[in-house]
């Protein structure tokens, strides 16, 4: 299936979904006011991938900002991605935070509580 | 005498003002305050730490007015436009202050006074319980706004909300919410 690729905007974060290869990436900001348009094709193009996932899909999430209505996108994201490794294949959600940003630690906290799929934590260091 | 809009702004002070703004709250201003309080950051020289919070907690104020702030009737439109806000973000002594003030419908008073009541009087660990249930049970509304904005600025300042409303006439309250980041927690 057709990768899913956006540049990152001041309020919207990059994003690359490569089904080949079972990498998907969201890196930068996310501050829109209106979040669901903005997410709508990214949770459609899990919807197809989940058809036909990888083995293994690696998910990096490196956020510097997100606001409470990407929030809920997020896991409107994550809950595709659990029902994925809920069948056969493996999914792996890698959480980026900065070195000291303790509320982007907690904030993967939050979700790694909600999704059951496995996180991983990983630290920047300058 | 009835509550003067002006003279309010005039008097939000103290401290070293950041950023001060009122008019029309658009998409397009959110993205210019936010781009200013970040240069401004810079000028300062704040931790990565503070910054973060400032941004995120300046993201959700402005939002928050942005998604609840009522369309002004007909009549107060050539004085305050459709969507009048206020904002202004000061430095005080060791901390951050974010102050927003929005007109309000004298019904929404209630509900909205005992829910900053509510988030004020809630511990850290009831307030990431709470922020945890509203995010995987509510739907966000057609506007996108989740009803988690109050929850996670008190989340992440661990301070309390402060909050005026003042009579403006017998539809109209104005409501002003100050919220702290301090500088060192």
């Amino acid at each position: 299936m057709e990768a899913l690729s956006f540049e990152g905007t001041a309020k919207t974060p990059s994003v690359k979904f490569n089904g080949q290869e079972g990498i998907i990436e969201i890196k930068g900001r996310s501050i829109p006011e209106n979040s669901i348009e903005f997410y709508k094709p990214l949770v459609e193009w899990l919807e197809e991938y989940s058809s036909t996932p990888m083995d293994l899909t690696q998910v990096n999430v490196q956020l510097e900002y997100f606001n409470t209505s990407s929030s809920k996108c997020i896991l409107d994201v994550f809950k595709k991605l659990e029902a994925i490794h809920k069948g056969k294949s493996e999914v792996i959600i890698n959480w980026y935070y900065e070195e000291d940003d303790e509320d982007m630690l907690e904030a993967g906290e939050d979700y790694e509580s909600i999704i059951r799929v496995p996180f991983k934590m990983i630290e920047i260091v300058e | 005498m009835s509550f003067d809009v002006n003279e309010y702004y005039s008097n939000l002070n103290g401290g070293e003002v950041v950023m001060a703004f009122k008019g029309d709250i658009s998409s397009e201003l959110i993205s210019n305050v936010l781009e200013v309080v970040e240069a401004r950051m810079d000028e300062y020289s704040e931790s990565s730490k503070i910054r973060k919070k400032v941004y995120n907690v300046l993201v959700e104020s402005l939002q928050n007015l942005y998604h609840h702030i009522e369309e002004l009737p007909e009549g107060m439109h050539e004085e305050y436009g459709l969507k009048f806000g206020i904002l202004l973000v000061s430095r005080i002594d060791n901390r951050y202050k974010i102050s927003t003030g929005n007109f309000i419908n004298h019904g929404k008073i209630d509900v909205l006074r005992n829910k900053i009541d509510k988030i004020n009087s809630m511990s850290r660990d009831e307030l990431k319980d709470m922020y945890k249930f509203i995010l995987n049970h509510q739907r966000l509304s057609d506007k996108g706004g989740g009803g988690l904005g109050l929850v996670d600025i008190a989340r992440k300042t661990g301070n309390n909300m402060e909050y005026t409303f003042e009579k403006y006439d017998d539809t109209y309250y104005f409501f002003n919410l100050d919220v702290y980041i301090d500088f060192i927690k």
